[in-house]
């Protein structure tokens, strides 16, 4: 699955084939419209190289199933949208605080409630990052294209066996239901990153005991280890605590072991920001709408920028105020009724304006919406 | 094929007499937080002892276990423990025992935890038929959380959440499970120690979902408050109320016990296991690929 070979791929099979390519030997879902088409083409190709697809009772038993594989230490993955995303939130908080790998799909539609099943929205940024109760560290990568879909999704399997974590990958309907033809890029890095795991003696391990990268190596059932995993809060020996002195350093490396390894999460794309007055953020489809606006707005003499986060959680703040120091204006364009906006309010600094491009009508946002709210938002100064 | 049975029997056998219950508990972590006359402690006991007996090797060894008092017992074994989510644990187990087949997967689940909120998850493990043995200790009672009631209370029976007595009507679990395909269901009480170890036993040897209900006993926050007495009188109580599975539902007997339930095993079936199914349908699609590239 690695090289130059040239394919015509809708999104969600570039998912799964991702997948695949990345290592995943696990798959549990349940059917739900617009991210089917993973499951589907999982159930396929998992057999094939000898790895299992369950088709699940319910999202909640398929978010289980998948944190049960990876735990007998197999790089696993399930796939959904809005309603199932809130589903599952319990048992992804439960991978996160336990420190159990997986990635999860959401293809994102309109909402909320059943909302729009057939139709895109971006309304999902915001329970990514806070979905399950608690605090707890979080990774969520937005592709932006068909081959994106394909590494990032690679890429997330990476980052989760190396950091412990779940990782969500959040792209829409639009994106998952797109065919483009790209080169298959080469993931075999992804496929070669697995997790540490425990070695030596059994009685000098602590199933918590992190390493430099705040990464505790993780027991495998099976090696001698007999360890207890649970979703208590537990001290370095892995069964529960409730002390106030233990508990601090506990949640603080938890919640702290992201930024340690920043370099490794931090991803995104960046379109003339250096010298830009007025930089849009967008991200996953809307990202592509941006770029083209950017080019016009360009071509006009107008100086616009794009920032698009790949990596939305943690967002990027750093890199973020670093390149758009000299911008004015941030338009946040997105296909919800503002959850971006609030990042960026926060991210921005103190002088620069910001206001936002919201849509929210199962209706992707246009290069020429872009342009124009570009435009208005000058036209005020 | 009946020496070799006789030959296993023997095996157990004699693994039974050296049983020795600390070599397979996390004893660094007792005192328990079990209740005095908790019968979850006598299950784990008989759970133990049939692991003994079976000959499986702890570093081997999975126990997947929930929410409640039921999803604690699973910590004080040495093992791979994981104490999952509320109702879950059967869903973790199914992609546990599915990436790892040489894994020997065991639930530890309650009547709450099984029932309740994670029913969905009982009827489809099943129907599934996976190789996982299901440990139901049903105490009639959210214990945990202080006494509500749960889907195996009793009719009439006070609770916190019952302050009127309990009007709904109760799930068999066994029968629960039998109908919906689990491969091998059998109920036990915690006063029959020998007998429930034998059947754990048995469902630890059989290759298919196997379902086993132990009736266990709250004293604290269920007998209390319903004037059940103490342990042993809790327990001899349940014996009034259960009859060997042999006995017919309406014979003599009967009339003098209203409301019996049933105890022995329910179902030993020959469905094929899940998880076999699957990989034979790898390796005979493997095997295709292979000869299509030649």
């Amino acid at each position: 699955m690695t090289g130059q070979e040239t394919v015509n791929l809708q999104g969600n099979h570039a998912c799964a084939l991702g997948a695949v390519a990345a290592g995943c030997r696990f798959y549990a879902g349940y059917p739900i419209t617009p991210s089917s088409e993973v499951a589907e083409r999982l159930a396929k190709e998992l057999p094939k190289v000898g790895g299992v697809f369950l088709q699940m009772e319910d999202e909640i038993a398929s978010i289980a199933a998948t944190l049960g594989a990876s735990m007998g230490g197999v790089k696993s993955m399930t796939a959904t949208s809005g309603p199932g995303f809130s589903l599952k939130q319990e048992n992804i908080g439960y991978g996160m605080g336990a420190e159990v790998p997986c990635v999860i799909i959401n293809v994102m539609r309109g909402g909320p409630s059943t909302g729009m099943p057939t139709r895109p929205a971006q309304g999902d940024l915001m329970q990514a990052r806070w979905g399950t109760h608690g605090d707890h560290p979080v990774i969520a990568l937005t592709p932006g294209s068909v081959e994106e879909i394909y590494e990032q999704t690679a890429r997330a399997f990476a980052l989760s066996e190396k950091l412990r974590i779940p990782v969500t990958v959040l792209f829409d309907e639009s994106l998952g239901h797109l065919v483009e033809t790209f080169a298959l890029p080469d993931v075999t890095a992804y496929e070669d990153t697995v997790r540490k795991w425990a070695t030596g003696k059994p009685e000098d391990y602590s199933p918590y005991k992190a390493d430099a990268d705040g990464v505790p190596p993780m027991a495998r059932p099976g090696d001698g280890y007999r360890v207890h995993t649970t979703g208590l809060t537990v001290e370095e020996s892995g069964f529960p605590t409730q002390k106030a002195e233990v508990v601090e350093p506990v949640m603080q490396r938890l919640l702290g072991k992201i930024e340690i390894n920043n370099d490794l999460v931090e991803s995104f794309e960046d379109v003339d920001c250096k010298d830009a007055e007025v930089v849009v953020v967008a991200l996953g489809v809307v990202g592509r709408a941006a770029r083209k606006a950017v080019r016009e707005l360009r071509a006009q003499g107008v100086k616009a920028g794009l920032f698009r986060p790949i990596t939305l959680w943690p967002f990027p703040t750093k890199s973020f105020r670093k390149l758009t120091k000299k911008a004015k204006h941030f338009v946040v364009a997105e296909m919800n009724a503002g959850q971006l906006i609030l990042e960026i309010g926060s991210a921005k600094v103190d002088k620069q304006a910001v206001s936002g491009l919201n849509r929210f009508d199962g209706q992707p946002i246009s290069p020429f919406q872009i342009v124009t709210s570009v435009k208005e938002v000058l036209g005020h100064e | 094929m009946n020496e070799q049975v006789a030959l296993k029997k023997e095996t157990q056998a004699e693994n039974n007499k050296d049983f020795e219950i600390r070599d397979y508990l996390r004893l660094d972590l007792f005192p328990h937080f079990m209740c005095p006359g908790c019968g979850h402690g006598i299950a784990l006991r008989a759970l133990l002892w049939a692991i003994h007996e079976q000959g499986i090797d702890k570093d081997k060894l999975a126990i997947v276990s929930g929410i409640g008092c039921s999803g604690r017992v699973g910590t004080y074994i040495d093992a791979n423990t994981f104490h999952t989510t509320h109702g879950r644990p059967l869903a973790f187990a199914t992609g546990l025992k599915m990436a790892r087949p040489d894994l020997h997967v065991i639930v530890i689940t309650g009547d709450g935890d099984c029932l309740a909120i994670g029913g969905n998850h009982l009827i489809h493990a099943a129907r599934r038929n996976l190789d996982i043995t299901c440990l139901m200790l049903n105490n009639e009672i959210y214990g945990m959380t202080g006494g509500q009631v749960s889907p195996t209370t009793p009719h009439d029976r006070f609770t916190t959440t019952t302050p009127a007595g309990n009007m709904e009507p109760v799930f068999d679990a066994s029968r629960l499970a039998e109908a919906a395909g689990a491969g091998f269901v059998g109920r036990e009480l915690t006063i029959h120690l020998p007998r429930l170890r034998d059947l754990i036993s048995e469902g630890l040897e059989y290759k298919g979902f196997s379902f086993i209900e132990v009736m266990s006993d709250c004293t604290e926050v269920n007998g209390r408050k319903n004037d059940l007495g103490s342990s042993p009188e809790m327990v001899l109580g349940q014996t009034r109320t259960m009859r060997p599975s042999e006995y017919d539902n309406n014979v003599v007997d009967h009339p003098f016990r209203p409301n019996s339930m049933d105890m022995g095993v329910f179902v030993r079936s020959d469905r094929p296991e899940y998880g076999e199914s699957y990989r034979n349908m790898v390796d005979q699609l493997q095997g295709l690929t292979q000869k299509g590239q030649k």
